[in-house]
């Protein structure tokens, strides 16, 4: 296993005092904390923090870490000292539901007895608990097509879980989920008791898939509504058309009113995410211009020009 | 060989999602009157006046479960709790308009 260095994780000097450490936690918390962090790695950060805070805002438990020496370097390979996980023999007290995510390498300094039936060996304390499973939440990769149809989706998921020894080891598996019609963004599916197991026989905790869309070429979503940008000619702009326009149910004839300019909204009422109600497509259109790339197209331009004079930059004075 | 898989089906927790106060407690893993105090501060709005006949949507669930955890992580308070709730949904919201802004003039497809 790896050594950690907890005054690395949470930067601060090894001799800082208690109250430096509580700063520096509580201001790495309110950046990693993953309900509020961007950060692609806010998880497993936010959880490299508090196991660190963990250790190091007790002084106990900071003086038993401190006595493996300021030698070692994060990363390093690291191996217990003789008397096996725990060898301080020493009881130390951890909020169960914490320390259950606690790594291998805390557990070896500590003793995994923290977690689960072994602890109730630990100590000569002979109370056994049990605890619910925490509750685990992963993005869910949707394309809006699977959003208006529904779907069914494989994930992996690395799953931390306690093996006999109270070892955290990680356990990868696989699930098929359905996915409902007329999901939108950020929206959670529940999957009861399928979060991490229990300890002592304790329920399992739930899992929470956040939908997230994939970016789409046509599509775009806002809530249960489609966005479209529709490409046009400058003469079904200006003369108006009936025109195919992509849906996700299928194209669709639509009308162009006369005299559209880029940047219409036009609206395919219930031709959006599947709901009650259901969304509305908004179209949106852009008139796009020919290339004068002959000689002959060209001289039609020209005399477009010359046959139908028009300022666009009239409001502007110039 | 392979193990067949069932196919999981989950509960969409959109607003036609609704859970009582028990349920959402144990969902947010905490007190009755932690979630009494998160109604009195205005950060869940449930149907129903009285607690007994309190229900919750599925945002107001994600909401607080959001809530639960920034109590009990960083400590905050229950007015610090709604205010973080409130940025969060307004920062959401701008990250929205910003996209959809950014899609329209053309820098993100």
């Amino acid at each position: 296993m790896e050594y950690k260095d907890y005054y690395k994780i949470l930067g601060v000097s090894r001799d800082a005092t208690q109250d430096e450490i509580k700063r520096a936690y509580r201001k790495l918390a309110r950046k990693y904390h993953p309900d509020v962090s961007k950060e692609p790695d806010a998880e497993a950060r936010f959880k490299e923090i508090n196991e660190a805070n963990e250790v190091l805002k007790d002084p106990e438990k900071r003086a038993a870490y401190d006595q493996l020496g300021a030698n070692w370097k994060a990363g390093q390979e690291f191996h217990p000292p003789p008397g096996g996980e725990g060898f301080y023999r020493q009881e130390f007290h951890f909020d169960p539901e914490e320390a259950a995510q606690f790594s291998d390498f805390f557990s070896s300094i500590f003793g995994g007895g923290f977690a689960g039936a072994a602890g109730a060996e630990r100590g000569g304390r002979s109370r056994s608990y049990s605890m619910r499973g925490r509750d685990q939440t992963a993005k869910l990769l949707v394309s809006i097509e699977d959003a208006y149809h529904g779907a069914t989706r494989t994930l992996h998921l690395d799953v931390p879980e306690l093996d006999d020894h109270g070892h955290v080891v990680n356990k990868r598996r696989t699930l098929k989920v359905r996915i409902p019609k007329g999901v939108t963004q950020g929206q959670q599916i529940r999957l009861a008791g399928q979060g991490a197991p229990g300890i002592g026989g304790g329920p399992a905790g739930d899992l929470y898939l956040e939908v997230d869309f994939q970016p789409h070429p046509i599509y775009r979503a806002e809530g249960k509504d489609i966005y479209a940008a529709l490409p046009i000619t400058p003469w079904e702009a200006a003369l108006g058309a009936s025109i195919s326009v992509p849906t996700l149910g299928g194209p669709v004839k639509m009308k162009i009113p006369p005299g559209s300019q880029s940047g219409r909204k036009l609206r395919l009422k219930g031709r959006g995410l599947p709901g009650k109600p259901a969304g509305d497509e908004y179209v949106v259109l852009e008139i796009v211009v020919p290339p004068a790339d002959t000689e002959e197209k060209k001289s039609l331009w020209k005399a477009l020009a010359e046959k139908m004079p028009f300022n666009p930059r009239a409001k502007m004075g110039v | 060989m392979t193990k067949a898989i069932d196919i999981l089906s989950g509960v969409l927790l959109d607003e036609t999602t609704h859970v009582g106060v028990e349920e959402l407690r144990t969902l947010c893993n905490i007190p009755e009157e932690v979630l009494a105090e998160m109604v009195a501060e205005g950060l869940l709005q449930p149907l129903g006046t009285q607690r007994e006949e309190w229900s919750f949507s599925g945002p107001q669930i994600h909401r607080a479960r959001i809530a639960s955890r920034l109590l009990r992580d960083l400590e905050l308070n229950m007015a610090g709790a709604a205010l973080a709730c409130d940025l969060l949904d307004e920062i959401r919201e701008l990250r929205r308009r910003v996209a959809s802004l950014e899609h329209q003039l053309g820098l993100r497809r």
